[in-house]
């Protein structure tokens, strides 16, 4: 009998273990969880609970129940991965043994890491919106904000659900507006990268989104610290952008214990191979979905393809012989763009956001990369389809490799 | 595909001027676009652009300026210093790597 071993009862390990109980006989593999507790969020709800859309009882639902009755969960904190000696040590003193170790504990938004963050204006002015917690502060705060500088900043890149900030940009400008006092605020986004959008193609066909919404860009800002006193942001070029209402994305880390064992980069994020998703350094380590470093996107859907592919590979990884299958980094995500429309974008590694439809090439129903209805509903939608289609790891019926039928692959100049 | 000479060289570049191919870059090419955007190279500057490089090639994409900051030993302050106004952007430039992006 062997043991997997998966940290993290989140969207990507509990994925993995439904769907590896169902192919690996219990006679000859035993599967097991570990989590610090029972709620498992639904984190792409985080987004609207600023203005009042979801409810908590929405958001949340037992990881226990989430989970196979015949996959056990283990709560505790882990203190350490002994990757020479094939164990788990939980801060509790459990020893955990595993064969193979499936690293799934994702990333946590550390306000930490930014000096003055936390200091005392840190959930009165400085507002975040990627815990529960957070969210359920912003809109607290939102409800009786009379107006001002509305401030919206990503501190650094890789962040969760990358579109996540400009959807809350484009979502509180609609909220304002609603309450009737869109005149009464100035809104900025801050981003460290060169701009709000940095895909030619996806950049064209968001157009003039920020600017007829009036919401200005300060590009290239790399956070230094938060001014508590003036309740300023100031950049490591001695820029500074005012605020009466920060709602900052802080940097995104991979859990302490990752770095604690050894296992991880400067972000505590698992280094692997971008294929297979296999650790570079130990062969019978995986980390899947946020945890690991892959160049794709930190986000629900992408964890979903990599592990419909990863589940290939650990077929011939456990019969000895070579990982075949590659995971292409294929991502797609709906973007609310307020109004209650959004867009919907499919990409990977290699093929920026295009133009077409979505799932079924030149049918859709979907329209990639066009401000719809529809999409909205669909995201909408997806709250229902993630608690009973992907958690419970049953078929979604999409494709799990990125495909360019049905795009508009001629935009693109670049060579493939 | 746009292309466009570079220190005597045909190299492949994007609309912005970045250069697509890795293996087209020298270190000489890579003097010539440091001077092209006025940045003057010491081995300070070289030391960040072969840390970029590397870890490029390793990773398979740009490290963002916390990485070089944290990973290749050059923090931030030093890279605005070296780098003025947009670092991420002119090491990215320098090194003939694509600009850090985001997914849209």
């Amino acid at each position: 009998m062997k043991n997997l071993l998966i940290l993290g009862g989140g969207t990507a390990g509990t994925i993995t273990a439904n769907k590896l109980r169902r192919r690996l006989p219990a006679a000859d593999w035993a599967i097991t969880v570990v989590d610090a507790d029972d709620n498992h969020r639904y984190q792409p709800g985080y987004l609207f609970l600023p203005f009042g859309t979801y409810s908590s009882t929405q958001l949340t639902r037992s990881r226990r129940k989430n989970l196979r009755k015949d996959v056990p969960l283990v709560y505790g904190e882990i203190d350490r991965v002994v990757a020479d000696g094939n164990h788990v040590l939980l801060t509790d003193g459990q020893r955990l043994d595993y064969d193979v170790l499936i690293i799934a504990t994702g990333v946590s938004p550390r306000p930490d890491q930014t000096e003055g963050m936390l200091g005392d204006q840190w959930r009165e002015s400085v507002h975040e919106f990627y815990t529960y917690e957070g969210s359920v502060a912003l809109a607290r705060k939102l409800d009786t904000w009379a107006g001002g500088r509305l401030v919206i900043n990503i501190v650094d890149m890789p962040i969760k659900c990358p579109v996540a900030p400009l959807e809350f940009a484009f979502l509180a400008d609609s909220y304002f507006k609603d309450r009737g006092m869109r005149e009464r605020v100035e809104m900025t986004y801050v981003t460290p990268l060169p701009g709000a959008f940095t895909k030619p193609i996806a950049a064209q066909a968001f157009g003039d989104t920020l600017k007829e919404k009036g919401i200005s860009v300060e590009p290239d800002f790399m956070v230094m610290e938060v001014d508590n006193e003036r309740r300023t942001l100031v950049s490591y070029d001695e820029r500074e952008v005012p605020f009466d209402l920060l709602v900052t994305v802080p940097l995104n880390m991979g859990a302490d214990y990752v770095a604690r064992s050894g296992l991880g980069n400067e972000m505590n994020l698992v280094p692997v191979d971008k294929y297979t998703q296999q650790s570079r350094e130990y062969d019978n380590i995986f980390a899947l979905g946020d945890a690991n470093d892959i160049p794709a996107s930190k986000a629900g859907s992408v964890a979903h393809f990599e592990i419909d592919v990863f589940l290939e590979n650990f077929q011939q990884y456990i019969a000895g012989q070579e990982m075949t299958h590659r995971f292409d980094g294929h991502a797609n995500c709906f973007i609310e763009t307020g109004d209650k429309k959004a867009m919907l974008i499919d990409f990977n590694y290699d093929w920026e956001p295009l133009p077409g439809r979505y799932p079924v090439a030149g049918i859709g129903p979907m329209s990639l990369l066009k401000k719809t209805h529809l999409n909205h509903m669909g995201k909408l939608a997806f709250r229902w389809m993630y608690w009973n289609i992907l958690i419970p790891g049953r078929p979604m019926g999409l494709p799990p490799l990125m495909s360019t039928s049905g795009k508009r692959t001629d935009l693109v100049t670049a060579e493939k | 595909m746009p292309t466009t000479m570079i220190n005597g060289h045909d190299v492949s570049v994007d609309d912005e001027g970045f250069m697509t191919v890795y293996d087209e870059w020298d270190e000489a090419t890579g003097a010539a676009l440091a001077q092209a955007i006025g940045v003057n190279m010491t081995d300070e500057h070289w030391q960040v652009i072969r840390f970029l490089r590397n870890d490029f090639k390793a990773q398979g994409a740009t490290p963002t300026i916390r990485r070089v900051s944290t990973a290749g030993g050059v923090d931030t302050k030093k890279l605005f210093q070296l780098f003025p106004k947009k670092p991420a952007k002119k090491m990215a430039y320098i090194a003939g790597l694509p600009k850090p992006a985001g997914c849209v």
